[in-house]
């Protein structure tokens, strides 16, 4: 029926059995089995993501550490600024930042979240594109980094507004952290990594735990009444609403970082006029793009009614129009927003909100207009 | 009265030469939480196999196969107006629509409760 590999060929999480025995639904994803909803239903694991916390195993993420040999947490950090277009050095001891790996092309190679631990910076990188940023990093940084991938800890959020509350009665000093801090702190009797970061729109943590204590900590957390575990369903329809790219989707080697609108995430000490202008890989067009803009963009996009427009949906200036213009690169229903939501890349002239454009749905033209991301107000504690 | 099933989880009540058509408890639940449903239009004449409706839920779009050839007769608007009804009342006020039935030789296919509950077990 599919060409998916047998669950024979797929690797399993720390927290498999618990999935399973949570009613956990299992599906093959980036080469792990991984539950895309659990009893409750998609629908429900969102809403009550956004109204009380969600759990969420993200265990087939890449963890890589990257000690630097000299001991000097600025040379690991002055080596990957050679290979992505973030300010790394000003990263403090305890923040994180989201950043992306380019080729000579300007396209992304991967997006992940850096964290300076004072000794070594944590990096967190995309299932599907873990083999390839490990060696990436071996090539280009061999020589000032030990690069140690942590295969041996599983990860988990822990999503919502209440998140904050149920976490706290794990470590009374949780609250005192702010949006994207990141660091080591015992949960549990547990040594774990906590960040105030996440991947929902919503406050909340992201938890690396050593796999052969994780489901202790998960145990514990889903204990508690606010606390439901959240699929790979919800995972995806919220982030989506919170207008966060996917990779492999959203982005991809095709796309540069002014193309998906992450220009944000290029600080100034790494643009033109910079303290380290340039030096990563596709400066050249990601520095124009920046001054001179990209040809297209990401945008997001709401449709006309209830069907959701779904990824690779085409897009045109006009109901009788058959010149395709873009399309859409993640698109569904929205529980939060009651409706359907999208992200596409449309070319920069027709990239404004209020733009109207028209999709086609089952042989029938709909109207799209081009809408501000995200679509539902982030909440981060910052 | 008789209720009628077919390989496709849409079960079809016949009352003389009308069927009501819907899908099972058991595909609704293989579907997911719903949130669209496009329903044909009154007066549309259905081919065995053809598409008749399409169903969307959170994770992907599927579509209805008219399990016999006919004329809908009517469609379900409280449906359309709420789809998750799909997954409450299934087999019940989740009715799609109703089809007068063209041939009720075709019918001679379908499976009894008992067949279908023994094929989705």
């Amino acid at each position: 029926m599919s060409a998916q590999p047998g669950p024979s060929s797929l690797k399993q999480v720390p927290l498999h059995a618990l999935h399973v025995s949570r009613g956990g639904k299992m599906v093959p994803f980036a080469g792990y089995e991984m539950p895309v909803q659990y009893a409750a239903g998609v629908l429900k694991e969102h809403l009550h993501t956004r109204t009380s916390a969600g759990l969420f195993d993200v265990s087939h993420m890449g963890q890589i550490m990257l000690r630097p040999k000299s001991g000097r947490v600025e040379d690991a950090a002055a080596a990957l600024e050679r290979l992505v277009p973030q300010d790394i050095l000003g990263i403090v001891p305890g923040r994180q930042r989201y950043a992306l790996f380019t080729n000579e092309d300007g396209g992304i190679l991967d997006d992940l979240m850096v964290a300076n631990f004072g000794d070594a910076l944590f990096l967190v990188v995309n299932a599907a594109c873990k083999d390839a940023d490990e060696a990436h990093l071996r090539a280009h940084l061999s020589a000032t980094c030990e690069i140690v991938p942590l295969t041996d800890r599983a990860l988990i959020a822990l999503q919502g507004p209440k998140a904050v509350a149920v976490l706290e009665k794990l470590d009374p000093t949780i609250s005192a952290m702010r949006f994207m801090d990141s660091g080591p702190r015992t949960l549990l009797g547990i040594p774990c990594f906590v960040s105030r970061s996440g991947y929902t729109g919503e406050d909340g943590f992201e938890i690396s735990v050593p796999a052969a204590d994780a489901e202790r900590l998960v145990t514990t957390l889903l204990a508690d009444p606010a606390v439901l575990p959240i699929g790979l369903g919800a995972r995806d329809s919220l982030r989506l609403e919170a207008g966060l790219c996917l990779y492999g989707h959203d982005i991809d080697t095709t796309t540069t970082p002014i193309e998906g609108a992450l220009e944000w995430a290029i600080q100034k000490a790494r643009r033109k006029g910079g303290a380290r202008e340039g030096g990563f890989p596709g400066a050249d067009t990601i520095l124009r793009q920046l001054a001179e803009g990209a040809p297209r963009r990401r945008v997001g996009l709401k449709a006309e009614g209830r069907a959701p427009v779904r990824e690779d949906a085409p897009l045109f200036a006009d109901a009788s129009s058959t010149n395709r213009l873009g399309r859409v690169t993640s698109g569904g229903f929205g529980p939060s927003v009651n409706g359907p939501v999208a992200m596409g890349y449309v070319p920069t002239p027709l990239a404004s909100a209020g733009t109207a454009l028209v999709t086609e749905l089952r042989g029938s033209r709909l109207p799209m207009q081009v809408v501000k991301l995200p679509f539902v107000a982030p909440t981060y504690q910052r | 009265m008789t209720t009628l099933f077919t390989s496709d989880h849409e079960w079809l009540q016949i009352e003389g030469d009308t069927a009501t058509i819907g899908i099972t408890d058991f595909a609704q639940n293989q579907l997911g939480d719903v949130v669209f449903v496009e329903l044909p239009k009154a007066g549309r004449s259905l081919k065995k196999g053809e598409t008749a409706a399409t169903v969307e839920s959170v994770k992907a779009a599927s579509d209805v196969y008219a399990p016999v050839s006919g004329e809908v007769v009517e469609a379900n608007e409280a449906l359309a107006a709420d789809p998750s009804l799909i997954n409450s009342d299934p087999q019940g006020k989740a009715w799609f629509f109703k089809l007068k039935l063209a041939d009720k030789g075709e019918l001679e296919g379908l499976m009894d409760e008992a067949a279908y509950k023994a094929q989705t077990e």
